[in-house]
């Protein structure tokens, strides 16, 4: 909200001596961090790049589905814990898609073409759910405690898994489904690079543009950051709020439509559970960038995958990356609350 | 949370809260009695009765899922003392169910022995009660084991609590859930951990199973008592665990009343203005971490003597889930609501769902799998509950209020009317 005058003159810069000691810890972690990272790449580099770029993959999955959670909290400032399970929703759909209607298997025209459909169709759909989520149980709860929507989120979520759940989805275990390039892949020295890697990069790149692109560029983009701003100066300026915000959800689920696609591409299987743990991550990813900002989300997106890969294949082992991702999220609130590129907030009074 | 909103029903029945510990005790006490009562009908009356009542009985009230429900409970007023009274959002509570189950898992099973290769000739016992053949270990008394959880959580609590501190209400859930989901897999990934994994703290997957026996201590002198309660004696366990959880509703009725219950509720309303009036913020987070998580303590080592054994795979992030989802369904802060809604939520999780499903496809002829829709259903009730009745079942007079009145924005409050929204839901706030 708007700072008075005599508010900003009193709020003054202070340094205390514990603040600048849990600065300094932060920033003797993080060089640590990179020393490790740095080690392993000099002692063995070609494990190290194969490694970067499997987690270079999974890390634009990351950024994709924390674009949308990113967005929504900048907006309405709800961690929409049902995001995740839409990007499940919409991985499976894409897999009915691609095998059931058209049985894609390998890499032909015919397939690129299934796939390129399934992509509309799962972005359509995605963002038509969560339209209509915001719509039904959303908009009612702008004005009451945070509380509330949290819960309903939580509750959408519960309802989403229900429908995965479903025999014609993926039923209640994980599915097996055949994918356009399978395992394969192409060397570049002794690195492996999988295709479906580039072509996870290839489509995610433009979208995270066609994002920022959105939002900086276009009139609707402005609509959104005035409405993040302040709702009600917003409405008076004569932005209409609750368009706007359909719009965003209508985004977020479309990049979570995309990164279901392309997460069922690389990896071939589907479960009803999969998209919480995976929301979850994306959204560690989007409060490491600073949430409510998009770039932060991406570059998040990439950090967390990275390490993740890299955590995975050098250091405590896959069984562990769960606890190197949430850890780093605790790190990061205590020492630096507002993200990489997030601007520190002021406390509302 | 900008404005002072403008209260548009009078407070009804703002009268002081009752000072004096009548209502705290006479409530528990009620609730032993009702225990008590169940407990006789269970032991006594029901093998009397005919057959058929029996069966019905045993079908739609298994004592071990009345058992089990009253343990939700207990986690749910754990809970309830996080969120409800302090509104400090909580999203790992399940760590502290963990926790609980572990610290019985080490003290109160042969487990100990396998923890370090050296230690395989371990033998303590303290007026354990280990099963027959099982007596190698660390074997404490449970009512011991209790008391030790209770401290090892609400420290626990605390090293959890403290990072969080200077983090405001979302940032303060995603902490949590960071340790929810760190400490579950720290459970699943124990079995070779330190130097060259040479040392097993928590079994990995495959849990610390069995768990000791509960000792009856000074009871068993009356006659018909056992002196143990084994994994059958499951009517007795219920006296145990009703038993705990009066005394947990009846420690935060009673909390609820001092100082520290009163300083808890200032800062959940507004916890700048709490700070100016002098309540120690640091202290009185910390302690309301400390005193949730300790009721996660006793909870967790019951429940880890109701299974017979401790499961890592039991720990997962849903149960936070359905936690919160108790205490804001059964109504927060309100301890009888949580109460309630811990009950009815974990019945319904349990047997109640399948076996309403039963007597659906009986009247119907239907060939509906009832459970098999938990989640839709569960779903659902969280949604529907947050638009129309966001308080909760049995909501607490302050809580109703609060998230009644409709939150007035910034320029509103200056004096500005926003077409007609704000009175709209003025009208509705004063309708109910």
């Amino acid at each position: 909200m708007t700072q008075t005058a005599v508010a900003a003159s009193e709020v003054k810069p202070r340094r205390l001596p514990r603040e600048i000691a849990l600065t300094l810890t932060g920033y003797t972690l993080l060089a640590l961090v990179l020393l490790w990272a740095l080690f392993q790449l000099i002692t063995k580099p070609t494990e190290f790049a194969q490694l970067f770029i499997a987690g270079l993959g999974n890390g634009a999955l990351f950024a994709l589905i924390a674009l949308g959670y990113t967005m929504v909290y900048g907006i309405i400032e709800l961690i929409n814990f049902s995001h995740g399970d839409l990007f499940m929703l919409a991985t499976v759909l894409s897999g009915i898609v691609c095998v059931s209607w058209f049985s894609v298997d390998s890499f032909t025209l015919g397939a690129v073409g299934a796939v390129a459909l399934a992509l509309v169709l799962a972005m359509a759909a995605a963002a038509a759910l969560n339209v209509a989520a915001e719509r039904i149980a959303y908009r009612r709860l702008r004005r009451a405690p945070k509380l509330a929507p949290l819960i309903t989120a939580v509750g959408l979520s519960f309802a989403y898994q229900w429908f995965g759940q479903r025999q014609f989805m993926t039923g209640s275990t994980s599915k097996q489904w055949s994918t356009m390039f399978g395992s394969d892949g192409f060397n570049i020295g002794d690195i492996r690079v999988p295709y479906t890697t580039v072509i996870v990069i290839a489509v995610t790149i433009p979208l995270l543009l066609l994002m920022v692109y959105i939002v900086q560029r276009t009139r609707a983009g402005k609509a959104m950051r005035a409405v993040a701003q302040d709702q009600d100066a917003a409405r008076l300026m004569g932005i209409d709020v609750d368009r706007t915000i359909a719009f965003t959800f209508a985004m977020g689920g479309a990049l979570a439509g995309a990164a279901g696609l392309l997460y069922l591409q690389s990896i071939g299987t589907s479960n009803y559970n999969l998209g919480f743990r995976l929301g979850l991550i994306a959204f560690v990813a989007a409060v490491l960038g600073g949430i409510g900002n998009l770039q932060g989300a991406v570059l998040g997106g990439f950090i967390i995958g990275i390490l993740q890969g890299l955590n995975d294949g050098l250091g405590l082992g896959q069984q562990w990356s769960q606890t190197v991702v949430f850890a780093l999220l605790i790190l990061l609130m205590v020492f630096k609350p507002e993200g990489i590129l997030g601007s520190p907030t002021t406390e509302k009074v | 949370m900008t404005t002072t909103p403008e209260i548009t029903t009078p407070p009804k029945e703002l009268k002081p809260a009752k000072v004096g510990s009548r209502s705290s005790i006479a409530w528990p006490l009620g609730f032993l009695g009702v225990a008590v009562l169940i407990f006789v009908l269970n032991q006594w009356i029901l093998p009397e009765a005919s057959a058929d009542v029996q069966s019905g009985f045993r079908e739609w009230l298994p004592m071990s899922a009345v058992n089990e429900a009253v343990l939700w409970a207990i986690f749910a007023l754990g809970l309830n003392i996080v969120v409800g009274y302090s509104g400090l959002l909580d999203l790992g509570y399940v760590a502290f169910w963990g926790i609980g189950g572990y610290v019985a898992g080490w003290l109160m099973a042969p487990f100990a022995n396998q923890v370090a290769p050296q230690w395989n000739n371990l033998k303590i016992s303290v007026w354990g009660h280990p099963l027959p053949g099982q007596d190698y270990g660390i074997h404490l008394n449970f009512w011991l084991v209790l008391i030790i959880a209770a401290v090892v959580c609400a420290l626990a609590g605390v090293v959890i609590g403290a990072p969080t501190l200077r983090l405001k209400s979302d940032y303060l859930a995603l902490v949590t859930l960071g340790f929810g989901e760190i400490l579950p897999e720290v459970f699943r990934n124990g079995e070779r951990v330190g130097p060259n994994g040479a040392w097993n703290i928590t079994n990995g997957t495959k849990g610390i199973t069995p768990v000791d026996q509960i000792g009856t201590g000074p009871f068993q002198l009356i006659p018909g008592v056992p002196d143990l309660l084994g994994p059958f004696d499951l009517t007795w366990k219920f006296i145990v665990y009703g038993g705990l959880l009066a005394l947990a509703m009846f420690v935060s009725l009673r909390i609820r009343e001092g100082r520290l219950g009163r300083a808890w509720l200032a800062i959940r309303e507004d916890e700048l203005a709490a700070s100016m009036m002098g309540v120690p913020l640091m202290r009185t987070k910390l302690s309301a971490y400390a005193v949730g998580a300790s009721f996660g303590g006793i909870g967790g080592v019951c429940y880890a003597t109701h299974v017979g054994g401790v499961l890592a795979d039991r720990f997962t992030f849903s149960v936070s889930i359905i936690l919160l989802a108790m205490v804001v369904l059964g109504g927060m802060g309100n301890v009888w609501g949580v109460t309630i809604g811990a009950l009815g939520l974990a019945w319904i999780n349990s047997t109640g769902l399948s076996k309403f499903g039963d007597v659906y496809n009986d009247v119907t002829g239907g060939n509906v799998n009832f459970a098999s829709h938990n989640f839709l259903i569960f779903g659902a009730v969280l949604v529907l509950f947050m638009l129309f009745r966001r308080e909760g079942l049995i909501p607490e007079t302050r809580t109703k209020q609060v998230l009644q009145e409709p939150e007035r924005g910034e320029i509103e409050s200056l004096g500005a009317e926003m077409e007609g929204t704000a009175e709209d839901t003025a009208a509705e706030g004063a309708h109910k």
